[in-house]
């Protein structure tokens, strides 16, 4: 029966072809302009971490004075000050613990002649690599132990490793960071996660490439490397940002257990309540997000992303309503044959199945182009200066989805049409003819 | 020309009918919306900036041993002065659009709380920096060289002079209605008597309300101003931007020199918005196509089904005029019918989207102008069709189809 079905369609089809057309390009346009933002937008939302995000939580704890504070209203600060920081990780309450800050790490040349640059750098404590899964090539990280003596030290990328080493082993070399001398101690294999969580108020970007150096972050405050990002609440010397009303570093936790983190939110909450009675604190507000959770409360991924997608939507939802139109004129026209058909015995729901099979035919039709049409929007937005442009790819979820996503609309797009034709009397269209 | 035939007609077509209403409310809700999204973008890119744009070039010096700025300082713009074509030339922490903030906050009397503040950008900047960036002085004066001179900073954030330059929008927000001549910033421990205010100049990182929320420092030579201002004769920046890059790498071997004209200094701080902006126009106009062909699809499909009846009018005695003007008078009705929803359907996106993006009020010339708009698409797309059903010979009313 189907074989029949579409056999009809295609005749259909084929009889009317601008209409035909018109309805697939139609349909073809809003598919594309829709899987080419859902691909932006799923890209952008997307988890940085799939394996490790549910066990990674951002604490937060607020030193600000009472100035300005409303109890209940007031949310903790996003960064902490670095005697805070310090506290928490030497209380070693959760698995894994680690502080961080980005700096602007300028990297002498090797060699005479060539200039020196700046890379992004990440100022951390020992658990970072082991926290956040990033992979070795080469060596490994540091210990607490290398934190405390400030080890001259550091991790570099492996896009930092070709560049000056052209792939090979670097471990046990010397590269000039900020004129300190550093030994490297590892190499990462490609590491970026997207987006780029762990600089989520540090003053880095979102997305796009990985870090190119990780250094211990009391060796690096001893080369004078700065944050990329520091509040303070009263005049201070930003010099000794350890000692200054400064807040300037992230604080992240792994914990694998309701039970954990329940009893790690208390051990923030003590610890708050403790510097309060030590006369430290004013505000007793603690934080402790999911990964995911902190994502959304950064508003990671960009308001224009979200517009675009709504109006890539709207845009498909017109094309819809274009192709019912469309679809209604052709199969109306045809009330003839229906009428015929009917006449000789074809059911209402033989002729709803008909036209739903023409309609699933544009669809698919359809869909072809829109992944043209998808992938030529997104290459338009490699092309774009926005910080995630490289990523934008289509990969085989929205392959399929495209497949899918124009099956869905030009079958919608179907059931008033066919419902209509379905309802045709045979009796007067045979006599009109 | 009589409608309620017309409308007889429509009801006996409900289901087209109401698609083209539906179909046009969709495109005048999208359209009123991105129109107002593009001209937002549009304003903020062009936000006025009063320095000489077009006249800058900006050499940025990082990782210089911060310890030896005191002499590298006055070497550099010496050596800057030295390029031919150079007019002026001075060092600041940051310029506008830079997205290098050095943000404060501060308040009009001497106890103003945190959060009564008023957040600004801090520019510091080197003897000549007025000249430099070309600030267009409203009232008082430009600092005087003692000025510059006996300004310090150390590792404190702000300077330990006494003396600052507001733009008219902080005197404007700081002191409304009042000469801000003569009055003080404060931030315990500090205060500054604002001794000039000039144009509006943008921050280094710009956002809706208060883009032009700037005063200006003056500073000794020091660490924190690692930006060269270079000024000179538009025609000769790129040239001096090139030469002073080099020459200032020349000197500096350690650190890294970039240059890079203003102009391209804005152009990529508003890249993205641009790009946004053009990918809303593609958008709209793709979408207006797709309805026009809708609604060129629905109408042929309605002339041919009534090929009859035009044929019996014909007869009848109407005139090509008459018929021409039916299926534009109905046109009309159809699209007024979907303007009117659609422009409902237009405020309660707007509303929606100001309760969950930074969007403001549209406003209420949005969606008459969307309609007027697609009244005319309307009868450009329903044109083709009419003239067809225009053209229908009499004779069709004797043939039985």
């Amino acid at each position: 029966m189907f074989d029949y079905y579409l056999n009809l369609a295609l005749r259909s089809l084929r009889r009317n072809k601008v209409l035909t057309a018109l309805m697939i390009i139609t349909l073809a346009l809003g598919i594309g302009a829709s899987i080419t933002t859902l691909t932006v937008l799923r890209l952008l939302s997307g988890d940085p971490l799939p394996q490790k995000s549910a066990q990674l939580f951002y604490a937060q704890v607020d030193p600000y004075t009472r100035d300005g504070y409303v109890p209940g209203k007031t949310k903790p600060q996003r960064l902490m000050a670095y005697p805070d920081a310090m506290n928490l990780l030497h209380a070693h309450q959760a698995r894994r613990q680690a502080a961080m800050a980005l700096t602007d790490a300028k990297i002498a040349p090797l060699h005479a002649g060539e200039h020196p640059f700046f890379s992004d750098g990440v100022m951390t404590t020992a658990d970072f690599f082991t926290m956040f899964d990033a992979p070795f090539r080469y060596g490994g990280g540091w210990t607490a132990d290398d934190d405390e003596s400030r080890a001259q030290v550091v991790v570099i990328s492996d896009f930092l490793n070709d560049r000056l080493f052209g792939g090979a082993s670097s471990v046990g070399r010397t590269i000039r960071v900020n004129d300190h001398d550093l030994r490297i101690i590892g190499v990462l294999k490609p590491w970026a996660p997207q987006p780029r969580f762990y600089a989520q108020g540090l003053g880095g970007r979102s997305y796009g490439d990985g870090d190119a150096v990780f250094l211990p972050l009391q060796t690096a405050r001893a080369a004078s490397m700065d944050p990329q990002n520091d509040d303070c609440w009263a005049v201070a010397d930003t010099s000794k940002l350890e000692t200054a009303p400064c807040i300037w570093l992230g604080f992240w936790a792994e914990l694998s257990s309701d039970g954990e983190v329940a009893a790690y939110r208390q051990f923030l909450s003590n610890y708050v309540q403790q510097q309060i009675a030590l006369g430290r604190f004013y505000r007793p507000e603690v934080a402790l997000s999911d990964l995911p959770q902190w994502l959304r409360d950064e508003k990671v991924v960009p308001d224009d992303v979200r517009l675009q997608a709504g109006l890539a939507f709207g845009f498909l939802l017109i094309c819809v309503v274009n192709t019912v139109g469309l679809l209604l004129a052709k199969c109306l026209r045809r009330s003839q044959e229906i009428g015929v058909r009917r006449a000789l015995g074809a059911t209402r729901r033989a002729i709803f199945a008909q036209f739903m099979v023409e309609a699933g035919i544009v669809g698919m039709a359809g869909g072809l182009p829109g992944l043209v049409f998808a992938e030529l929007g997104l290459w338009c937005i490699r092309h774009q200066p926005a910080e995630y442009a490289g990523l934008a790819h289509l990969d085989v979820h929205m392959f399929f989805l495209t497949f899918l996503v124009a099956l869905v609309a030009s079958m919608i797009a179907g059931l008033l049409p066919a419902w209509r034709a379905s309802l045709l009397a045979p009796g007067s269209q045979l006599k009109a003819a | 020309m009589e409608i309620r035939p017309i409308l007889a007609s429509l009801r006996k077509h409900r289901i087209p009918a109401i698609l083209i209403v539906l179909e046009i409310a969709l495109a005048c809700a999208v359209l009123c919306n991105a129109v107002f999204m593009i001209g937002q973008r549009v304003v903020d890119i062009h936000r006025t900036n009063a320095i000489d744009e077009r006249g800058i070039g900006v050499i940025t010096v990082d990782g210089a041993d911060p310890k030896m700025a005191s002499s590298e300082i006055p070497r550099n713009l010496a050596r800057l002065r030295g390029i031919a074509g150079v007019q002026a030339v001075a060092v600041t922490n940051t310029v506008p659009l830079s997205n290098n903030n050095w943000g404060w906050a501060f308040g009009t009397n001497p106890d103003t709380r945190f959060n009564d503040a008023v957040n600004v950008s801090a520019y510091f900047l080197g003897e000549g920096g007025d000249k430099a960036l070309g600030l267009q002085l409203l009232q008082g004066r430009f600092f005087s060289s003692d000025e510059y001179a006996d300004s310090k900073r150390g590792s404190m954030p702000l300077v330990d002079t006494h003396v600052v330059i507001v733009t008219q929008s902080v005197a404007e927000r700081m002191w409304p209605g009042q000469p801000a001549l003569g009055k003080v910033l404060y931030s315990k421990p500090l205060a500054y008597r604002v001794v000039g205010v000039v144009v509006d100049v943008l921050r280094p990182f710009v956002n809706s309300q208060r883009a032009w929320h700037s005063v200006f420092f003056p500073l000794s030579p020091d660490s924190a101003l690692s930006y060269y201002v270079v000024r000179s004769a538009p025609q000769d920046r790129d040239r001096i931007v090139l030469q002073a890059q080099q020459a200032l790498s020349e000197l500096d071997p350690i650190a890294v020199v970039k240059g890079h004209s203003f102009t391209d200094i804005r152009d990529k701080y508003f890249a993205d918005m641009s790009s946004m902006a053009w990918m809303l126009v593609l958008v709209c106009i793709v979408m207006l196509a797709v309805t026009a062909f809708g609604i060129v699809g629905l109408t042929s499909f309605w002339v041919q089904q009534r090929r009859r009846q035009i044929g019996i009018r014909r007869a009848v005695g109407a005139t090509r005029g008459h018929i021409m003007q039916y299926f534009q008078t109905e046109n009309f009705l159809l699209s007024s019918a979907g303007i009117v929803l659609g422009m409902v359907l237009a405020f309660a996106i707007n509303l929606y989207l100001m309760h969950h993006y930074e969007m403001t009020r549209m406003p209420w010339f949005y969606p008459p102008g969307g309609a007027i708009a697609l009244w005319a698409l309307g009868q450009l797309a329903v044109l083709g069709p009419a003239r067809r059903a225009a053209a229908v010979p009499p004779v069709v009313a004797t043939r039985s189809v």
